[in-house]
């Protein structure tokens, strides 16, 4: 393991009460918030840092040893990514990130397939930067069907047979879901667009680097990646698109110099971008042994909170969700009074009081549980540098945070003395 | 989200929490809020009959740090306060006291709503138990 920077140290023991203090010291706070971002390896720092100073020319000056430099590196890159994926360098469209990503797709493949139909199928629990552009697709005349998903986190293979129509051009289902880490049957889906001769677009941020991933195997004719979430940099994600069976055309969103095959223009964010692939090539190789290892610390956190700890309820399924994904919630808490008694640990709750909106996370309402379960979870993302003494550290406390806080929860209280919660009249007016 | 140190003192150090027996006359419940919303408050406070003060007052509460400290403050306020004094308090007193941000005034209001809600249920009792009384009265005869 390599020394996770600028974390301060702090002895776990003082942290904790009695019990505790022969355990190793472990450094606080502890992050377990990998779906929001990763840290960047430092063989990838180590692979960007010349592209500032040294190699900083242009990647589209063609007459000069700077720009050859910049954009050898840029290629490099691009058959580094592609690689991750199975996908032909010629394939990666390089991005600011994978909301510009899924910009480009879903509104590139609107606009260029215009006269062919207007109807999109996509499904509630996409991230907002899918929603958000339907969205706005809707209002410029499109027409969208947002796919309901099972108990389970997952959309309905019927139901989106069934909303197939000679209008529709784009299918955009994201292969793992942000929140609950749950994996969609894409290669399913690719086999349906394709008998239907409909494009489809996945938003795979979550899912690629983590487990494989190839976009021939599951016929994805689009899928937006990101740096950030694979230990790479922030700011540079890529698109990957298909070129043969079918070419798939975009009309691009941003105009300009025509970079990228005319699909993307702007400068190319070379050092964002040798990163990028610097990150791809690590995820690749080490993915195999990396998931495991992460999926074993996973259960190994479910379990001991399952021992510890009654009415905890996973959200999404087990079996078909990203190795290093845990999110439950804790029945009778509210997530973000959790958050406050383990200020520690970084992770993120549904709750609706850590959003501006004060609504409860729109994934986990999808999933049918109730709003009160939603406001009572939290999201665990394990990464690269979690640790067992992690895992523990994290479980011990939670665990406590929600024992003191079911003492004082009046739902808890109700629930124990026989009370049906659902069957009691609230006053919800005004909250 | 930075919560101010009352907030975080409350959350550590939460005053008066538990349950006083609701079904005691001198008792009043006031339980606000809903599960959906993320914030149900207890409040639950305990009348001297004698002098009308509130000698002793106690919550439970599922929602944020800001929602667990409006209420914990509130109990603090509502012990030796007469219950008139009580019905005083108002949710902007919580919103300074415990410098909230604007998206957790919300649960200052709530705060105050439980307190209103408990008051008003010890009133219903006093009011149900005085009528008890009187019937058991023996009537004048005339």
């Amino acid at each position: 393991m390599w020394a996770a920077n600028g974390r301060r140290d702090t002895d776990v023991s003082a942290a904790l009460e009695g019990g505790e203090r022969e355990m190793m010291a472990i450094k606080l706070p502890i992050y377990m918030d990998y779906h929001a971002t990763t840290p960047v390896d430092p063989r990838v720092v180590e692979a960007m840092v010349p592209y500032f100073t040294e190699h900083f020319g242009n990647a589209a000056s063609r007459n000069h040893p700077f720009g050859w430099e910049a954009e050898e590196a840029v290629e490099k890159a691009r058959k580094q990514v592609a690689d991750l994926i199975g996908a032909n360098a010629k394939e990666i469209v390089f991005t600011s990130g994978a909301t510009e990503s899924d910009n480009l797709a879903i509104k590139g493949v609107a606009e260029m397939y215009r006269e062919k139909g207007n109807h999109i199928i996509t499904a509630v629990t996409e991230h907002k930067a899918v929603i958000d552009t339907c969205k706005r697709l809707e209002k410029e005349g499109y027409r969208v069907t947002y796919l309901p998903v099972q108990k389970d986190g997952r959309i309905s293979l019927d139901q989106l047979k069934a909303a197939i129509s000679d209008k529709t051009i784009l299918i955009t289902i994201m292969a793992a879901n942000n929140e609950i880490g749950v994996i969609q049957p894409i290669a399913e889906i690719g086999a349906i667009a394709k008998e239907k001769g409909i494009l489809f677009h996945t938003d795979a941020v979550q899912m690629v680097g983590k487990v494989p991933f190839n976009v021939n195997d599951l016929k994805v004719d689009m899928a937006s990646l990101s740096a950030h979430k694979l230990y790479g940099p922030k700011g540079v994600g890529a698109l990957y698109v298909r070129r043969r069976n079918p070419r798939v055309l975009l009309a691009p969103i941003i105009d300009g110099g025509g970079h990228e095959r005319g699909m993307r223009s702007g400068t190319l964010n070379v050092t964002g971008i040798v990163g990028f692939g610097k990150a791809a090539e690590l995820c690749k190789q080490e993915m195999g042994t990396e998931g495991e290892r992460l999926r074993k610390l996973r259960d190994y956190l479910n379990d001991k909170l399952h021992q510890n700890l009654d009415e905890i309820y996973i959200n999404g399924s087990m079996d078909h969700r990203l190795p290093h994904n845990l999110n439950i919630s804790f029945a009778y808490v509210e997530g973000e009074s959790l958050l406050m008694g383990i200020n520690d640990v970084a992770v993120s709750s549904g709750s609706a009081c850590t959003s501006a909106s004060l609504e409860p996370s729109y994934v986990l309402k999808a999933l049918g549980a109730g709003d009160d379960l939603a406001h009572s979870s939290i999201r665990f993302g394990l990464g690269r540098w979690t640790t067992k003494e992690e895992v523990d550290y994290v479980a011990d406390k939670l665990t406590h945070v929600v024992v003191r806080l079911r003492e004082m929860s009046p739902l808890y209280e109700l629930a124990k003395e026989g009370v049906d919660l659902s069957t009691m009249q609230w006053q919800t007016e005004g909250h | 989200m930075a919560y101010s140190n009352k907030v975080i003192d409350h959350y550590e150090n939460p005053r008066n929490v538990g349950s006083l027996p609701k079904e005691d006359v001198n008792v009043g419940t006031g339980l606000v809020g809903a599960p959906e919303c993320g914030d149900v408050m207890k409040l639950q406070v305990k009348v001297n009959p004698e002098t009308g003060v509130i000698d002793d007052a106690k919550f439970k509460t599922f929602g944020c740090g800001s929602a667990i400290a409006s209420s914990s403050l509130a109990t603090e306020w509502l012990k030796g306060k007469t219950v008139d004094q009580a019905l005083a308090i108002k949710n902007t007193d919580i919103v300074a006291e415990l410098s909230l941000p604007p998206v957790k005034i919300h649960c200052s209001v709530l705060a105050e709503d439980a307190i209103k809600a408990a008051i008003a249920d010890y009133k219903k009792k006093q009011h149900a138990a005085d009528a008890k009384t009187e019937e058991k009265q023996p009537q004048p005869t005339v």
